[in-house]
């Protein structure tokens, strides 16, 4: 059968690859949205996972509700991308460094 | 092993190495495409876990919308590719270090748990997923549903603002300052003298 | 108020009045009017003195012991001003304004030609104000108020030419040496408030038995409280009364005009430390460590400053040496409990050394403020008067029989033989070998300058004359009480009931008490020294003088290159200067610029000042490659955070 520790389990890997991505790419201020989308997806798996095993259907509404915000949060980000496109001319994140101390 | 177990096993591969693929790969709409295809198959484990409405959700919105979204940013962006590899390898083991460490915390922690629960609760064929949701949405999530939707809106409006450009030099009309013109700022009584009537002597 | 306050108060104001007025309206007074008011003002002084003598001590008026003005009073402690006038107090108030007023018209002639002369009438006057309240006083706080207020004028005098640097360096070193003395004299009145609660002479000498057998434990060491206090009191004396090793400042303080040395450093503010002692003596008695203390320091001083005196080329520094070693008589006089002789001599040595200083102020105007003794010879033809006076006082300091000077010498000597004490011995050989020497140099002094071949130069020798009369009579004025006071009052004072209740003596202690049953009046003594040891050192003293100095005056020039070393020791003044230069004076420089430099430079300014400021810095640099502005870098660091808290919740 298969546990809840499998599932977990992978939400984990997800988890982690997804942190793994915003740290490796420098040079693409999209792959970086897209691993944030990845780590959304982890956590929905995770929740949905326990919804099914603890037998809760409270889980899945939660879920409904993070695929709503997970949408507009990629909108506006990629809204913000533009528009950084359209000021920089690039999207390389090693060129986003303004805030630099 | 069963049927359920096999799917589990070949789905939770694909959805691992997409991922990966999507991190890794150099043409961001390549590492877009393979998103598309994570979700597909995150789409299909949440099936085994019989949240059917949720998984059609992920398609339908998730993938039919946000990641069409992304490609056509993608393919908007004039994005010169060449550049972009270089701080990859050189960042590599230390990503890996700690993508490995988090990784074997969360295996540890989570590992041996899952026994003591009571899965695959029997159901009959009249279970309805959706409509079970559904009861719970509109009774109880009510007011976190109304505000969803507001944040959709806010999240249109932003996205609008964000990016909207003028041209500098078109004329609109804007019709508030059109509607709210009084008589004195269009017409303006001048006296004159009469002019000669048809036929008279210059 | 009664006539007999009035007068009290009038005595101590009179010369403050004078004091004032030629000091703060000195301007618009000429020299003639500022001498005139200080002088009216110790004039008054001194008459009413006289009076109170008269009144007190011949009449035999009850003690006044009374308050005049009540200063605060703090957790029951009374702090006043009041006066006590009893047969010491005003015995001790004639001396002062009789010398003073001596002084004062001395110095018309001697300051005569001197751009601050108001200013020094005002300060002399001052002075007189300053002593009498110390003597007067019926307080511990009174006294030290005096004490203070007269080293305080002593410095503003020793350096009145202020603008002559030895004499700067001289009237700091008279300060600071007697801060030292000070700070112990401020200890035993703390002391002496802590064991009997308030500051009033009467309380305190009443119940001074409840010192008996208190013991109290200070620097890991258990004292006898009443050892302690006297120690600590007789500090003060020392510093104030120049006891070795707090004597360094007298000699130096020659650099003042002669009338000051007069007046403070021979008959009044070096006698305040005698005068204290022998007024605390109900404290004094009940610690006999304390009295061997005093015994033995003020023996050492009596003979090794008179061995200074010998060396000495300058007139005043002799005279100097010479009042060091009789203060050194005094204190052992005081320390065998024989205060009644030591006051006794106090008041005989006043009169002969203000003589002996006044004779050579007299001397250093004739010859031009030239002070080597070497360039002076033979000055008895010029000035008869100076002369005759000196031999006077030289003759009265040896303990010639009959003069003064013997009776309170001789008292002192035999009271010194007399006595139980530890280091008596030791005292009573220093003395008798003191008197060999005081007249050796004394008429070192006498020969070479009065008599002899004419050392000094044509242009001099033309201008010497005798100094004007305001000079003279003031000699003359003091050479009279020095030949016949000690007749006079030898039996009363040293050996009778003079002092009454004023001074204390335990019976074991007296032996004064068992002088006077072998005293039978002033000849007899006279007669009975003929057979003691102290007239014939006197004599072997005069003789060796004449000797050395008129016979054969290539001897002492052998003797110095024979005892090299010996004279080394003494020109060295047994290097206490040396030492205090280089211990106390360089000890402090040292630290001083070690606490500066280490202390406030490094450690204050460049570790802790700066330091702090370069750390934040330094830190800052570190943080500011942290804040990379790129999101990874971010998003990075909330990852290990978040690692670190799982860890921390996991383990």
């Amino acid at each position: 059968m298969i546990e809840l520790s499998d599932y977990l389990i992978l939400g984990a890997i997800l988890f982690s690859l997804s942190i793994a991505g915003i740290f490796l790419n420098r040079k693409n201020v999209i792959i970086l949205l897209m691993s944030i989308e990845l780590m959304l997806l982890a956590v929905n798996i995770n929740f949905i996972a326990f919804s099914h095993f603890l037998n809760n259907i409270e889980g899945q509404v939660f879920v409904f509700f993070i695929l709503t915000v997970a949408a507009a949060e990629a909108a506006i980000g990629l809204a913000i991308l533009v528009v950084l496109f359209r000021n920089k001319r690039s999207i390389n994140v090693g060129e986003l460094d303004s805030l630099k101390g | 092993m069963g049927f359920e177990k096999i799917l589990f096993y070949i789905f939770s591969v694909l959805l691992i190495m997409s991922a990966t693929m999507v991190i890794s790969v150099r043409n961001p709409v390549k590492a877009a495409l393979f998103l598309v295809l994570t979700f597909f198959a995150s789409a299909v484990l949440w099936l085994l876990l019989q949240a059917e409405f949720l998984a059609i959700v992920l398609v339908l919105v998730y993938v039919g919308a946000v990641m069409v979204l992304f490609l056509f940013v993608v393919m908007m962006l004039d994005i010169n590719i060449e550049r972009m590899r270089a701080g990859f390898i050189r960042y590599l083991p230390v990503g890996i270090a700690v993508a490995l460490g988090m990784v074997g915390m969360l295996i540890w922690i989570v590992s041996g748990e899952g026994s003591a629960f009571d899965h695959s609760v029997a159901r009959d064929a009249s279970y309805n997923n959706t409509a079970e949701l559904g009861r719970l949405l509109y009774t109880d999530y009510v007011y976190p549903f109304e505000i969803a939707a507001v944040i959709l809106l806010v999240a249109i409006i932003a996205a609008i603002t964000l990016t909207l450009r003028r041209r500098p030099n078109t004329k609109h009309q804007k019709i508030e300052q059109q509607v709210a013109v009084k008589r004195h700022q269009r017409v303006r009584m001048v006296k004159m003298q009469t002019e000669k009537k048809f036929g008279e002597k210059r | 108020m009664e006539t007999m306050q009035i007068i009290y108060l009038l005595i101590v104001l009179a010369p403050l009045l004078g004091a004032i007025l030629a000091g703060v309206f000195g301007k618009q007074l000429d020299r003639a009017a500022a001498h005139w008011v200080t002088i009216l003002g110790v004039g008054i002084s001194c008459l009413l003195s006289l009076y109170v003598f008269k009144d007190t001590v011949i009449d035999g008026a009850a003690t006044f012991n009374g308050t005049v003005y009540t200063w605060m009073v703090s957790d029951g402690v009374r702090f006043e001003v009041g006066f006590l006038i009893d047969k010491l107090s005003a015995m001790m108030m004639v001396v002062v304004t009789f010398v003073s007023l001596m002084v004062h018209i001395y110095t018309i002639g001697y300051m005569s030609d001197d751009p601050g002369y108001k200013r020094f009438f005002s300060y002399i006057s001052l002075f007189t104000f300053s002593m009498l309240m110390l003597v007067m006083s019926n307080n511990f706080m009174q006294l030290f108020f005096g004490w203070e207020a007269v080293g305080l004028v002593s410095y503003l005098l020793i350096g009145f030419w202020y603008k002559k640097e030895t004499a700067i360096y001289a009237n700091l070193k008279a300060f600071l040496v007697n801060r030292v003395g000070d700070f112990g004299f401020l200890l035993g009145i703390a002391a002496v408030l802590m064991y009997f609660g308030s500051l009033d002479y009467r309380e305190v000498f009443d119940n001074a038995s409840i010192l008996n057998g208190q013991t109290i434990d200070v620097l890991g060491g258990t004292w006898s409280v009443a050892t302690l206090i006297c120690i600590l009191l007789f500090i003060g004396a020392m510093g104030k009364s120049a006891q070795v090793p707090l004597h360094v400042w007298l000699p130096d303080s020659m650099e003042g005009p002669t009338p000051i040395s007069a007046l403070i450093h021979a008959a009044t503010m070096v006698t305040a430390g005698i005068f204290m002692v022998a007024r605390m003596s109900p404290l004094f008695e009940l610690s006999e460590t304390a009295l061997t203390f005093v015994m033995v320091i003020g023996a050492t001083t009596a003979l090794f400053m008179g061995l200074l005196g010998l060396v000495q080329n300058d007139i005043k520094r002799v005279v100097a040496y010479s009042t060091l070693s009789q203060l050194g008589y005094m204190t052992v006089a005081l320390g065998a409990s024989a205060y009644a002789a030591g006051i006794f001599h106090l008041m005989t040595h006043a009169f002969f050394k203000a003589l002996l200083f006044l004779a050579a102020g007299s001397v250093i105007i004739a010859m031009h403020h030239e002070q080597d003794m070497r360039k002076m010879g033979g000055l008895r033809k010029y000035m008869p008067i100076t002369w005759i006076t000196s031999l006077v006082g030289s003759l009265a300091l040896i303990g010639t029989p009959g003069f003064s000077g013997f009776f309170s010498k001789d008292s002192i000597i035999e009271a010194v033989g007399h006595s139980t004490l530890p280091g008596s011995g030791y005292a009573y050989a220093a003395v008798v070998l003191g008197v060999f020497i005081t007249a050796l140099y004394s008429f070192r002094m006498y020969f070479m300058v009065f008599h002899g071949k004419e050392r000094m130069d044509e242009h001099t020798r033309e201008h010497l004359h005798e100094p004007p009369k305001v000079v003279t009579l003031p000699l003359i004025a003091l050479a009279i009480p020095s030949v016949f006071i000690g007749f006079f009052y030898v039996d009363s004072m040293a050996f009778g009931d003079f002092f009454g209740e004023a001074i204390f003596v335990l019976p074991q202690h007296d032996v004064l008490g068992e002088l006077s049953q072998e005293f039978h009046g002033a000849f007899a003594m006279i007669l009975h020294s003929l057979m003691t040891l102290p007239l014939w050192m006197a004599v072997a003293g005069v003789f060796t003088a004449w000797y050395l100095y008129m016979k054969r005056p290539d001897i002492p020039d052998m003797i110095r290159n024979k005892l090299s070393l010996v004279y080394k020791v003494l020109v060295n003044k047994y290097g206490f200067d040396r030492f205090n230069e280089i211990f106390f004076a360089g000890g402090s420089r040292l630290i001083g610029k070690l606490l500066w430099k280490t202390g406030d430079m490094f450690l204050i300014d460049t570790v802790v000042v700066n330091g702090s400021a370069n750390t934040v810095g330094w830190f800052s640099g570190i943080m500011r490659r942290i804040q990379t502005g790129y999101l990874y870098t971010y998003a990075f660091a909330m990852i290990i955070g978040l690692m670190i808290l799982l860890a921390v919740f996991v383990l």
